[in-house]
C-alpha cells in the first residue's frame, strides 16, 4: 500500500534522514521505534508532505506521490495524527472533527460526527468544549479522532502517548488495537517500544536517521542489542 | 455627562471604520503572518475607481458598491501578483513586500494619474445631523455604526458556521497542521484576502464617501489605524482587532475634544504616545493570542 524507497530528507545541510526504505501493506500496523533525534518525526512529516524530500520515492496505492503537498495526500487517503497532537485549541471538539472532515461531503461529515460521538465517549461529553480545555488523554482521542474524520486508507501516527500518564497511555494502545481490529492500515511511530512492538504485525527500528533493522513485532522484541538503541547504548 | 455620550457616539462612528480595517488586516496576519502596510492601498485604488466612475456620471449608490467590488479584487490582484510569491518566507520579507506594494501602488497613481486632489459624487446626507435628546447624530455615523455592526455578525457567522470559516480558524492557529487536515492552503489564503478585501471595502465607502476625494497618498491613513488597531488589540485576535479599532475611535474623539484648545491639534501625537504606554505594559496588546502548544 505505502512503499517508500531510499528516503532521504535534509534540514539545511544535516541529513535527518538517510535512504530510508519501508512497506507498509494493506491492513497491516507497522511501528516505527527508535531513540529520541532518529528521524521518525522527519520521516512521517516527510511521507505527509510536511517536509520535502531530497531524494528517493514514495508511492501510495501504486501511484507516485513524492513531493504531493499534505492536503492533496489527504484526499489521496493518507492522513497523519502529528506529533504533540497539534489539536486547535481555541476550536471546540466539534469544530476540529469538522476540519478533519474538511475534504469529506457534507453527508459524510455529519455521519462520521455521529460515529466518532458513538466510538469516543469521552469527546462526547466535551462535544462543545475548547479544545483547549481537554485533558492530555482526551487530547489524543480527538487528535485521533480528527484524523479519522477524512476516513483515511493510511493512518499515521506520531508519538500517540508522548506525555501521557500510564493509565492514558493503556487507552491510547487499547484505541490503537481496536483500530487494528477494525482491519486499519496504520504506521505508528513510538518511543514506547515495548508496547509498540507487543501490538505491531511489524517494526522498523531507526537509528542517527538510518533504518538499522525490521522484523516481526515478537522478533525485534527479543533482541536485546537492539533495545541498546532505545537507552542510547 | 451628555457631552461625554456625544463623545462616546462619535467614537463609536470612527471606531467602525477603523474596527472593519483592523479586522481585514488581523485576518491576512493569522493565516500568512504578513502585517500588510498595503492594506490601505485598496482605499487608494477604489478611490480612484469611485473617481473614474464620478467622470462618467454615475452617482454615489452605484458608486458605493463598486468600491466594495473593486477592492475585493485588488486584494485578490495583490495577492496573486505580490504576495504569492514570497509565501512561506520570513515575516521581514513579508513586511518588506507589503511596503514594496505600498509604494508601488501610490507611484503608479501619482505617475499615471495626476498629484492632484481628485473629487466623485457622494450623498448629499453625508453631513446631515438629527437630534435625539440633548445629542447631536450624525445620519452618517448611524449609517456607519449600524452598517458596521452587520458586517461584523455576518463576519462572525462566516468564521463559526461555514466550512470556509473553520478552515480559516484553523489555519490561523496552525497551518501546516490545518493542511495535514485537508485545508488547502491557495485556497484559505486567497479567501482571507477576498475577506480582507470585503472589509476593506465596506470601509472604504465610509473613509471615501467621508473624506470625499482621494489622492496617491490617500492610502497611507487608513493603513496606519488599521494596522495600529489591529497591533492594539493584538496581533492574530480578530477579536481584539475589532476591540483595538473601537478602542481608537474612542481615544482619538475622547482625546480631541477634551485635550486644551492649543495642543488639540496634537491628537494624533498624544494618542502614539498612549499606544506606546500601552505596549510598555501590554506588549501583546489588548487580547493575548495563545500559541503555545500542550504537550
Amino acid at each position: 500500500m505505502l512503499e517508500v524507497t531510499g528516503l532521504t530528507t535534509k534540514y539545511g545541510a544535516i541529513a535527518a534522514l538517510r535512504d530510508a526504505t519501508l512497506t507498509v501493506g494493506s491492513g497491516e500496523v507497522v511501528g516505527l521505534i527508535g531513540p529520541n533525534g532518529a528521524g521518525k518525526t522527519t520521516l512521517l512529516n516527510s511521507i505527509a508532505g510536511l517536509l520535502k524530500p531530497s531524494a528517493g520515492r514514495i508511492s501510495f496505492e501504486g501511484r507516485d506521490v513524492t513531493g504531493h503537498p499534505p492536503e492533496r495526500l489527504l484526499l489521496s487517503g493518507l492522513a497523519l495524527v502529528p506529533e504533540h497532537r497539534r489539536i486547535f485549541t481555541d476550536m471546540t471538539v466539534e469544530e476540529n472533527l469538522k476540519i478533519g472532515g474538511s475534504t469529506q461531503s457534507g453527508a459524510n461529515r455529519t455521519q462520521d460526527l455521529n460515529e466518532m460521538a458513538e466510538l469516543f465517549t469521552v469527546l462526547r461529553s466535551k462535544w462543545n468544549t475548547a479544545a483547549g480545555f481537554l485533558s492530555g488523554g482526551e487530547a489524543q482521542q480527538l487528535a485521533i479522532a480528527r484524523a479519522l474524520m477524512s476516513r483515511p486508507r493510511l493512518l499515521m501516527m506520531d508519538e500517540p502517548s508522548l506525555g501521557l500518564a500510564p493509565i492514558l497511555v493503556d487507552a491510547v494502545f487499547e484505541l490503537i488495537d481496536s483500530l487494528r481490529q477494525q482491519g486499519r492500515t496504520l504506521l505508528v511511530v513510538e518511543q514506547n517500544a515495548t508496547r509498540m512492538l507487543e501490538i505491531a504485525d511489524r517494526a522498523y527500528v531507526l537509528r542517527s536517521g538510518e533504518i538499522v533493522a525490521e522484523g516481526a513485532g515478537g522478533e525485534l522484541g527479543k533482541h536485546d542489542d537492539l533495545f541498546g538503541t532505545f537507552i542510547g547504548g | 455627562m451628555i457631552e461625554l455620550l456625544q463623545n462616546l457616539i462619535d467614537g463609536l462612528g470612527r471606531g467602525s471604520i477603523y474596527a472593519l480595517l483592523a479586522l481585514g488586516v488581523a485576518v491576512v496576519f493569522g493565516v500568512m503572518h504578513l502585517l500588510n502596510f498595503a492594506h490601505g492601498e485598496l482605499i487608494t485604488i477604489s478611490g480612484y475607481a469611485a473617481y473614474a466612475a464620478g467622470q462618467q456620471g454615475w452617482s454615489w449608490y452605484i458608486i458605493a458598491p463598486l468600491i466594495v467590488v473593486c477592492a475585493v479584487v485588488s486584494s485578490l490582484v495583490i495577492e496573486r501578483v505580490a504576495f504569492s510569491r514570497v509565501r512561506g518566507e520570513s515575516d521581514f520579507t513579508l513586511l518588506l513586500t507589503s511596503f514594496g506594494v505600498h509604494f508601488v501602488v501610490s507611484a503608479v497613481f501619482l505617475l499615471y494619474v495626476s498629484a492632484s486632489v481628485k473629487t466623485y459624487p457622494r450623498p448629499g446626507w453625508v453631513t446631515n445631523t438629527y437630534s435625539l435628546g440633548p445629542l447631536n447624530i450624525e445620519v452618517f455615523d448611524t449609517v456607519v455604526i449600524v452598517v458596521t455592526i452587520i458586517t461584523l455578525i455576518a463576519t462572525t457567522m462566516l468564521l463559526q458556521r461555514t466550512m470556509f470559516g473553520l478552515a480559516l480558524r484553523a489555519a490561523s492557529a496552525d497551518f501546516d497542521t490545518a493542511r495535514l487536515m485537508g485545508v488547502k492552503s491557495d485556497s484559505v489564503i486567497r479567501g482571507a484576502f477576498a475577506l480582507s478585501g470585503l472589509l476593506a471595502g465596506i470601509a472604504g465607502v465610509f473613509w471615501l464617501m467621508r473624506s470625499g476625494s482621494t489622492t496617491p497618498s490617500a492610502g497611507i491613513d487608513p493603513m496606519l489605524k488599521g494596522v495600529l488597531a489591529a497591533l492594539i488589540g493584538g496581533l492574530g485576535s480578530l477579536r481584539g482587532a475589532v476591540l483595538g479599532g473601537f478602542a481608537l475611535g474612542l481615544a482619538e474623539v475622547l482625546l480631541r475634544s477634551r485635550l486644551p484648545d492649543s495642543i488639540a491639534s496634537l491628537t494624533e501625537g498624544v494618542v502614539f504616545v498612549l499606544i506606546a504606554l500601552l505596549f510598555i505594559f501590554r506588549p501583546q496588546g489588548l487580547i493575548t493570542v495563545a500559541h503555545a502548544e500542550r504537550v
